[in-house]
C-alpha cells in the first residue's frame, strides 16, 4: 500500500478532539488543566453559595440578615442613599429624569442604525449639560434649589465623569494644537502645562484643589467644595485629553495639511474643517479610554470629602447597625462600575475594528 | 532709449497679514497672558496669606512635628521636625512604589504569557482576572483589602503561626528580623567576590564563543557560583547572622520585622491592578512579533528556549518598553492613594498630617507635587535609556 492510497486517520469525537488540543496537550498542560480546574472547582462552590444560595434578600433590617451568606438586604435598604446620596426624596425625580436623557442619549450608540443616533450623541454632548445644569441643582424655572453638599452616590460619580470628561474636550484640543505649533513659546507652555499635570497624581491635584485654591482666588470669590473638585479634575484631564489628541493630529498625513494651505485656508480654518474633523474621529477609541479611566478615578473625591458611591458606601458599612457588611457593600459598587467600564471599553474596540480603514502602516 | 526696469515682485504683504510678524505678536501675548495669570495668582495669594496671618517661606521645616508617624525607614520620632516627616513619607513612597513594581512586572508578564497559552483553560482565566480587575477602581480594590480582608484576621492572641517564627494577625504580618554578628564582612566579601568572578566568566564566554564558536554553560556555572560562595563563606565565618524572632508582649507583637496591614493591602491592589495592566502590554508586545521570526528561528535549528530567549522576547520588548514605562509612572502616582488607608506615605504624612498642622499650603503642594515630577522624570529617564538600548539598530 502506498502513501496515496492510506486511509484517512479516524477521526475523533469533535469534544475529545478539541479537549485533547486544548486541554491535554503534553504533560505540562495536563498538569496545568487539572491544577486551574481543581482551584475552580473548590472555590466556585462557596462563591456561590455565598452570593446567592445562602445570601438574605428580603427583610427589613440587620437582624433579618440570619443566612450565613451575603446580607445583600443591607444593599437593598440602602440602595436610596447609594444612588442620590442626600439629595430629597421628593425631588428624586429630577436626577430620575437626567438618568433618563442619559440613557436615551448613549444607549443607542451601541445600537447600529438606530434612527437618529448621531443627533442623540450630539445632544448628550452638547446638550444635556445645559439641562443638568438647570435641572440638577434647581433653583430657577420655579424649581427648588438642592445644595450641591447634598448631591451624592452614583448621581454624583456620574456628574463628576461627565463633566470632567465634557469641559476637558475643548481645553484639551486647544493644548494639543498648541503643542504642535511652531510657536516656539506657545508650545513650549503647552509642553509645561501638560507635563506637570500628567506626572503629578490626581490626588494632589484634588488636595491643591481643596487647599489652595480658595489662596489663589481674589477675597470674596469663593467656590462649593465640588465645584473646586471638578476644576481640579478638568484641568488634570485636559492634559491628558491632549496626548491622546495630539496622536490623532500627528496620525493626519502631510498631504492633508498641505492640501488644505494650498485651498488657501487660514490656520483655524485648516484645523477646524480639514484636520480635526479627520484626527477627532480618529482618537474616539482613545477618548473612550480615558473616560473609562477618568471613571475610576472620580473615587477619588472621597478623600476630600465629597460622598461619591463609593463614599456613600464606605460611610454606611461602618454602620454598627449592620455589622460586617463590608464586602457586601464594595462587591456591590464593584458590580456597579465594573459594568459602565466593561460595556464602555466593549463599545470602544467596536469602534475601533469599525473605524479602521485599513490604512494603518 | 533709457531701459526701463519694472519691478515684477508684489509688494510684501501687510505686516498683519506677515506670518512672521504674526506669530511674534501672538506669542508676545501668550507671554503677557502667563506673566498677567502668574501675577495675578501671587498677589491674590499673598494677600489671603496676609489676612490669614500664613507666614510664607519654608522655615517651618525646622520646627518640632509633634506626632508620630506608624512606619519609618528613616530613624524618626514625634521630636523631629516636619522636614524629618517629609523624608519618613517619601522613603515609604519609595518602598511601596518599588515593591509594586517588582511584584506587578512579574505577575503582568505571567498573566500576559498565560492569556496566549494554548491551554484553553488558563488562557480563559488570564481574560477574565485582566477584564474584572481592570474596570473595578483601584481605591475600591484597596479598601477591599484593608477593611475587608486584612481587617478580618484573627486578633492578636489568635495569630496565625508558621514555626513559632512566623505570625500573620489584624495587626500585621511578624518575620524575624536578621541581626548581623562581627564577622559578616566575610559575607560580604564573598558576595562581591562572586559577582566578580561571574562577571568575569561571562565576558571569557562570549569571548571564547566569538572565536571557536564552542558554547559554555554560562547561566549554570553563574547560578552555583552566586549560591555556593556566599553560603561557603557564611559558614566559614562561623554563621554571623542571629535571627530576632518576633513574640507576644502582653497584647502586641514585639521584635522582628513588622508589615503592618496598610503597607500589606496597598501593596497586594497595586500589584494586582498593575499587573492586570502590564499583562495586556506583555500579550500585544508578544503577538507583534512576526511569525516568520519564530520559523526562522526554527528553520535555523535554534530550540524553543533559545527561539523565545533570542528572537521573540528582544523585538516584544521593543514594542512592550515604552507602555511599560507609563504603566510603572502609574503605580507611583497611585500609590499616594495610600492616603486613604492610612500608610503613611508622602501624601498622607507630608500634603496630610504636616499640612494640616502647619497650614503652609502653598509650599507643602509645591514640594510634593516637585517630589512627584521628579520621580515622574526620572524613571521616564532609565527607560528611556533602556529602551534605547533594547531599540532597533538601524544602520
Amino acid at each position: 500500500m502506498t502513501e496515496s492510497t492510506m486511509k484517512a486517520p479516524k477521526k475523533a469525537l469533535r469534544p475529545v478532539k478539541w479537549m485533547r488540543e486544548n486541554l491535554f496537550s503534553g504533560w505540562f498542560n495536563t498538569v496545568l488543566t487539572l491544577g486551574v480546574a481543581y482551584m475552580l472547582v473548590t472555590s466556585v462552590g462557596p462563591l456561590l453559595n455565598w452570593f446567592f444560595l445562602d445570601a438574605n434578600f428580603v427583610g427589613a433590617d440587620a437582624s433579618d440578615c440570619t443566612g450565613a451568606g451575603a446580607c445583600w438586604l443591607f444593599i437593598s435598604q440602602r440602595l436610596n442613599f447609594f444612588i442620590y446620596g442626600f439629595y430629597p426624596d421628593e425631588l428624586q425625580w429630577r436626577v430620575d429624569a437626567m438618568f433618563l436623557l442619559l440613557a436615551v442619549s448613549f444607549v443607542p450608540q451601541f445600537i447600529e442604525r438606530f434612527p437618529g443616533r448621531k443627533w442623540l450623541g450630539l445632544f448628550g454632548i452638547f446638550g444635556l449639560p445645559v439641562v443638568g445644569y438647570f435641572l440638577i441643582p434647581g433653583g430657577a424655572f420655579g424649581l427648588e434649589e438642592v445644595q450641591s453638599s447634598k448631591w451624592g452616590g452614583l448621581m454624583l460619580t456620574l456628574i463628576l465623569a461627565y463633566i470632567g470628561i465634557v469641559a476637558s474636550l475643548p481645553i484639551g484640543i486647544l493644548l494639543a494644537l498648541g503643542r504642535r505649533s511652531e510657536m516656539p513659546i506657545i508650545r513650549g507652555i503647552c509642553v509645561v502645562f501638560i507635563e506637570v499635570w500628567r506626572a503629578v497624581p490626581l490626588i494632589t491635584v484634588l488636595f491643591m484643589a481643596s487647599v489652595m485654591l480658595p489662596l489663589f482666588l481674589p477675597e470674596g470669590v469663593n467656590f462649593e467644595k465640588l465645584a473646586r473638585a471638578l476644576i481640579g479634575i478638568t484641568l488634570w484631564q485636559s492634559a491628558y485629553m491632549a496626548e491622546v489628541i495630539r496622536g490623532g493630529l500627528q496620525a493626519i498625513p502631510r498631504g492633508q495639511y498641505e492640501a488644505a494651505d494650498a485651498l488657501g485656508l487660514g490656520y483655524w480654518r485648516k484645523m477646524g474643517l480639514v484636520i480635526l474633523p479627520q484626527a477627532l474621529k480618529m482618537v474616539i477609541p482613545g477618548i473612550v479610554n480615558t473616560f473609562i479611566s477618568l471613571f475610576k478615578d472620580t473615587t477619588l473625591v472621597l478623600i476630600i470629602g465629597l460622598f461619591d458611591i463609593l463614599g456613600t458606601v464606605q460611610s454606611t458599612v461602618t454602620d454598627p447597625a449592620w455589622q460586617n457588611v463590608a464586602i457586601e457593600g464594595y462587591v456591590f459598587v464593584a458590580f456597579c462600575f465594573w459594568v459602565f467600564c466593561f460595556g464602555i471599553s466593549r463599545y470602544s474596540q467596536n469602534l475601533e475594528r469599525k473605524l479602521d480603514t485599513g490604512h494603518k502602516t | 532709449m533709457k531701459k526701463q526696469t519694472i519691478d515684477t515682485r508684489p509688494a510684501g504683504p501687510k505686516p498683519w497679514y506677515d506670518p512672521r510678524v504674526r506669530s511674534l505678536f501672538f506669542q508676545a501675548i501668550a507671554i503677557a497672558l502667563v506673566f498677567w495669570g502668574g501675577w495675578v495668582l501671587v498677589d491674590n495669594t499673598l494677600s489671603n496669606m496676609e489676612s490669614r496671618g500664613i507666614s510664607t517661606g519654608f522655615g517651618f521645616l525646622n520646627e518640632t512635628a509633634g506626632f508620630g508617624i506608624i512606619m519609618n525607614l528613616v530613624p524618626y520620632d514625634a521630636t523631629m521636625s516636619y522636614g524629618r516627616t517629609f523624608w519618613v513619607g517619601l522613603t515609604n513612597t519609595l518602598l511601596v512604589s518599588a515593591m509594586g513594581v517588582v511584584a506587578a512586572t512579574i505577575l503582568g508578564f505571567i498573566i500576559g504569557v498565560a492569556r496566549l497559552s494554548s491551554n484553553w483553560l488558563v488562557a480563559k482565566m488570564a481574560l477574565v482576572y485582566i477584564e474584572v480587575i481592570r474596570n473595578i477602581p483601584l481605591l475600591l480594590q484597596i479598601f477591599f483589602w484593608y477593611f475587608a480582608v486584612l481587617s478580618n484576621l484573627p486578633s492578636p492572641r489568635q495569630s496565625v503561626d508558621v514555626g513559632g517564627a512566623l505570625f500573620l494577625n489584624n495587626r500585621g504580618l511578624y518575620l524575624p528580623e536578621p541581626m548581623t554578628q562581627e564577622g559578616f564582612g566575610i559575607v560580604w566579601g564573598g558576595i562581591l567576590l562572586a559577582i566578580a568572578a561571574v562577571v568575569g566568566i561571562r565576558i571569557w564566554a562570549k569571548k571564547r564563543q566569538l572565536a571557536t564558536g564552542q558554547i559554555f554553560p554560562t547561566f549554570k556555572v553563574g547560578v552555583a557560583i552566586l549560591v555556593l560562595v556566599p553560603i561557603v563563606s557564611y559558614l566559614v565565618a562561623g554563621r554571623p547572622i542571629e535571627w530576632d524572632l518576633p513574640a507576644l508582649r502582653g497584647f502586641n507583637f514585639g521584635g522582628g520585622i513588622t508589615i503592618i496591614p496598610e503597607l500589606a493591602a496597598l501593596w497586594i491592589a497595586l500589584s494586582l491592578y498593575t499587573a492586570s495592566f502590564i499583562a495586556e502590554i506583555v500579550r500585544s508586545g508578544i503577538l507583534s512579533v512576526s511569525k516568520g521570526q519564530t520559523e526562522a528561528s526554527k528553520a535555523l535549528g535554534l530550540p524553543n528556549g533559545l527561539t523565545l530567549r533570542l528572537v521573540v522576547i528582544p523585538q516584544a520588548m521593543r514594542v512592550i518598553i515604552p507602555p511599560l514605562t507609563s504603566q510603572y509612572l502609574n503605580l507611583v502616582k497611585n500609590s499616594s492613594l495610600a492616603t486613604a488607608i492610612g500608610y503613611p506615605d508622602l501624601v498622607a504624612v507630608f500634603m496630610g498630617t504636616t499640612l494640616n498642622q502647619t497650614g503652609q499650603a502653598v509650599e507643602v503642594v509645591a514640594i510634593t507635587m516637585a517630589v512627584y515630577l521628579t520621580i515622574s522624570l526620572l524613571i521616564s529617564l532609565f527607560m528611556n535609556i533602556y529602551n534605547r538600548a533594547v531599540a532597533i539598530k538601524e544602520r
